[in-house]
């Protein structure tokens, strides 16, 4: 665990003594230095026994992960004992946690787009699921790690790297908690390593984008902790009298995360030895906790933490005032108010009973507007600005990302509602409403903002190409479009296929007979993600090419004066 | 105090008079159509609650002054149905199996019904189209090769008890012995035997081997398979001396059946399916191309 001594220094510490304090400092980080040796070298044993006795082979690649990781940094720390450090410029913003972020960013973004690819077409061609992979490069075993991969490696890495980033800017303050924040980034990289060993070894808990087992979810639980305190922690000592929109946005994200978290991975392990666990719940309880925590995981997740992003990086892109204060705060308070009680329209015509799928359904269409709020602010703040869109292909992503934004806002509501579920349920409309907002909207503004981040952090003047942008724009729209429309017909012809009944009351179609009727589309799918993913490839290529070839300029993180 | 240049033009409104790294808002008021959709979702959200069961109270619901009930709705198709149904159920209950297929009518819904029930229970192990699975011991019911008999009654008794299980004391019965895993003939027999069947079932072969193997048949395996491995079908023993095999027809699959036995498995289905139901699958299966 990178945590370092730089964690002392607040406001009050500047009013003692200068040498006092340069002592006391010198002397506390010493202390600090041999408890952190002392826990790394127990992790590390800890570890080590944990391998010997485990009962499986994920919980033992896990394992050995852990103290590898331990060990590493117990070398690496007892190496660095008693040097100098520099001294934590207290002026500038803390930029390099936020690098790092925009590199994870992109490199989980294209593992995640690829794992999407290969499962498409092994839908489309089972013989791609190979003999010699049974077990480890299956379907089962790569889907998990494909929707993980894509919504909390590169959807999270994207949510903690322009959090930081935005809650830095937008309130003139460095982020707190000194080394914390590369606690945040490399434990979380550490939750997301073990989950996806864990999968392709078969640990899961069965629970849709819950799959880790309880030794994952109590690291996640630290490490959200810590990453709540870095961000809270900065907007507490922020230097602005107000909190930015953006900030609202994203502490909603976080705080909710870690809630849902905790409630939905409640579970007592078989074995400490072990990785698997056994849920608190049962029965419909079980599968109602785990909806409300899905749904939410896409609402506060997805929706909440994004629009944080969208908040800060569409009127930085456009260089114009927000549309609508009043709207922002009005359709905040109600997306967050409403999201958290629509699970239930998960489980239409389930066990669930009647009254809690009414109310899933109602709160759902209750929650088109709030949703549709964060579009109007988005797309009117570029009103004045509209002649960008021809000259600026970031804009041009971000107006895209928020146009799904608001087709899958009410494409979702619409699919609550019960008449339309009952067609839409269990059928591909669904993995399309999915993929439109998450290619569409996460994907869009997430490729938005890291075409703005990566000249500012790096200090370069631009992006390497324009034109190359306007290539990805290009492939990762057609590529959701190709998606999308392929989903709704397979989506919509199978749940009529699924229903026909004959003059007599009788099923017509077999379910095999519905998986033949959609392997077209099933092709047409997989070249969709394609394209998405050989745009993300060239955005690769792109933010690599500006920080080797583009000239540097003068660097710009010092704090901005407060207001 | 803004970094970037004043972002303002000409005709802007007032802005909040904050400022965020640059970033300022406009003092705009809400859109009226946004307002007012969002109103009306509240307005019919609350009539919808009124209207259908939804809040929770301490021992029930609130039940919604419609009565909707989606277990309800259910229950009343599937009883609009049998209702429908129900003449020509029983008249399909009453006709002689074979006189089926002979009326239009009866023919029309078995063929419904039956291929309904089929696609349900059957398309797990015989495949929805009917081809079984190759080689994995789960039979072709489209060709004319059958195990137990390929007649109507016989494949109605086939469906309705089943075949080698423990639920129904009428189920069809049969066991291959082990002949290698009991000890009941010498590997070199065995492989003999094996060259004999491929012989019979014009197969490439040693003839050597396969000779000697055609005593070995003759001993213990023609009592069921017959003289020529022609199969009995009273006993369930397929036929040997074709190309059609359950279980494959190499030297490898071959050895392990006589070596270990095969006993496939089927449920017997008076238990699960209604009578109506048994007999129109079984004219569906009848009819597919093979019945007899």
């Amino acid at each position: 665990m990178p945590v370092e001594s730089e964690v002392s220094i607040n406001a009050w510490a500047w009013s003692a003594p200068i040498l006092t304090r340069a002592q006391d400092k010198t002397k506390g980080r010493k202390m600090w230095e041999y408890v952190k040796l002392v826990a790394l070298a127990l992790i590390t044993l800890m570890a080590a026994i944990a391998a010997n006795y485990a009962r499986d082979p994920a919980y033992m690649v896990n394992a050995l992960t852990v103290m590898l990781v331990a060990g590493g940094l117990f070398l690496w720390s007892i190496r660095r004992v008693g040097e100098p450090r520099a001294a934590t410029p207290e002026n500038e913003y803390f930029d390099g946690v936020v690098r790092y972020g925009v590199i994870a960013t992109s490199l989980w973004g294209v593992v995640g787009f690829l794992v999407g690819v290969i499962i498409a077409f092994q839908l489309a061609f089972p013989s791609l699921n190979f003999e010699w992979a049974q077990g480890y490069a299956n379907f089962g075993r790569l889907r998990p790690l494909h929707t993980s991969a894509v919504i909390f490696a590169f959807g999270g890495n994207a949510l903690i790297a322009t959090s930081f980033y935005v809650v830095q800017r937008t309130s003139a303050a460095r982020l707190w908690g000194g080394n914390l924040g590369w606690f945040v980034f490399w434990g979380y990289q550490l939750v997301i390593v073990l989950a996806a060993t864990g999968y392709l070894l078969g640990a899961t808990q069965s629970k849709e984008y819950a799959e880790p087992e309880w030794y994952v979810d109590l690291w996640l639980t630290i490490v959200w902790l810590a990453y709540l305190a870095v961000f809270l922690g900065t907007i507490i000592k922020r230097r602005e009298p107000h909190i930015y929109v953006a900030n609202w946005f994203y502490l909603s994200f976080i705080v909710t995360v870690a809630m849902l978290h905790v409630f939905n991975n409640l579970s007592i392990p078989v074995s400490i030895w072990g990785s698997k666990s056994v849920q608190v719940f049962s029965g419909v309880q079980d599968a109602m906790v785990q909806w409300w925590y899905g749904h939410n995981a896409v609402g506060f997740f997805l929706t909440a933490g994004f629009l944080g992003m969208m908040y800060y990086f569409v009127p930085k892109q456009a260089e114009r005032p927000v549309f609508s204060y009043k709207l922002s705060i009005i359709h905040f308070w109600a997306l967050i108010f409403l999201y958290i009680w629509a699970g239930p329209h998960h489980l239409h015509y389930t066990a669930l009973p009647d009254w809690a799928s009414t109310l899933g359904m109602i709160f759902s269409i209750m929650l088109w507007m709030p949703s549709w709020g964060g579009m109007i602010n988005g797309l009117m703040t570029l009103s004045g600005a509209w002649d960008k869109l021809r000259t600026d292909p970031i804009i041009r992503m971000m107006v895209v990302s928020i146009g799904f934004y608001g087709m899958s806002t009410f494409e979702g509501p619409m699919m609550s509602i019960k008449a339309v579920n009952s067609l839409s349920h269990y059928t591909d409309w669904t993995i399309g409403h999915v993929h439109s907002g998450a290619l569409g909207w996460n994907g869009m503004i997430t490729f938005g903002a890291l075409y703005f981040l990566v000249p500012k952090l790096w200090n370069r003047a631009g992006l390497y190409s324009l034109k190359l942008v306007s290539w990805h724009f290009w492939l990762a729209t057609i590529g959701i479009v190709l998606y999308a429309s392929s989903m709704w017909v397979t989506g919509i012809m199978e749940g009529l296929m699924w229903r026909e009944v004959d003059a007599n009351g009788f099923l017509v179609n077999a379910f095999a007979d519905t998986v033949s009727a959609k392997f077209p589309m099933y092709v047409v799918r997989g070249l969709g993600g394609l394209m998405f993913l050989s745009g993300a490839i060239i955005m690769c290529y792109n933010l690599w090419m500006t920080v080797r070839a583009q000239p540097e300029t003068a660097s710009d993180n010092a704090l901005v004066p407060a207001e | 105090m803004s970094k970037l240049p004043n972002n303002r033009q000409k005709g802007d409104p007032e802005t909040t008079g904050h400022s965020w790294d640059g970033i300022e808002e406009f003092n705009n008021p809400m859109p009226r159509w946004w307002l007012w959709t969002f109103y009306v979702c509240i307005f019919w959200a609350l009539l919808y609650s009124i209207a259908y069961p939804a809040w929770p109270l301490i021992s029930r619901a609130t039940p919604g002054i419609l009565g909707a009930s989606t277990r309800a709705d259910v229950a009343a198709e599937i009883q609009r149905f049998s209702d429908a149904n129900a003449p020509i159920r029983a008249k399909v209950e009453a006709a002689e199996l074979t006189e089926i297929s002979a009326d239009p009518e009866l023919l029309s819904y078995a063929n419904n019904a039956g291929s309904a029930v089929f696609r349900t229970w059957c398309a797990q192990c015989h495949g929805s189209g009917a081809a079984g699975v190759q080689a994995s011991g789960y039979p072709n019911l489209l060709d004319d090769d059958w195990l137990w008999g390929g007649d109507i009654e016989n494949i109605y008794l086939t469906i309705n008890h089943g075949i080698r299980n423990t639920t129904d004391d009428d189920a069809r019965l049969s066991e291959m012995p082990r002949f290698g895993a009991d000890e009941l003939l010498e590997k070199a027999q065995i492989d003999e035997v094996v060259q004999h069947v491929l012989a019979i079932s014009g197969q490439e072969h040693d003839a050597v081997l396969a000779e000697a193997g055609a005593v070995v048949f003759e001993e213990n395996c023609a009592a069921c398979h017959g003289e020529a491995g022609e199969g009995n079908r009273d006993l369930g023993a397929p036929t040997l001396n074709d190309a059609i095999w359950l279980y494959g027809g190499d030297v490898a699959s071959l050895t392990y059946t006589v070596v270990n036995s095969r006993a496939g498995v089927m449920p017997n289905w008076n238990t699960r399916l209604s009578e109506a139901d048994v007999r129109a699958v079984a004219v569906y299966v009848h009819g597919l191309g093979g019945g007899e």
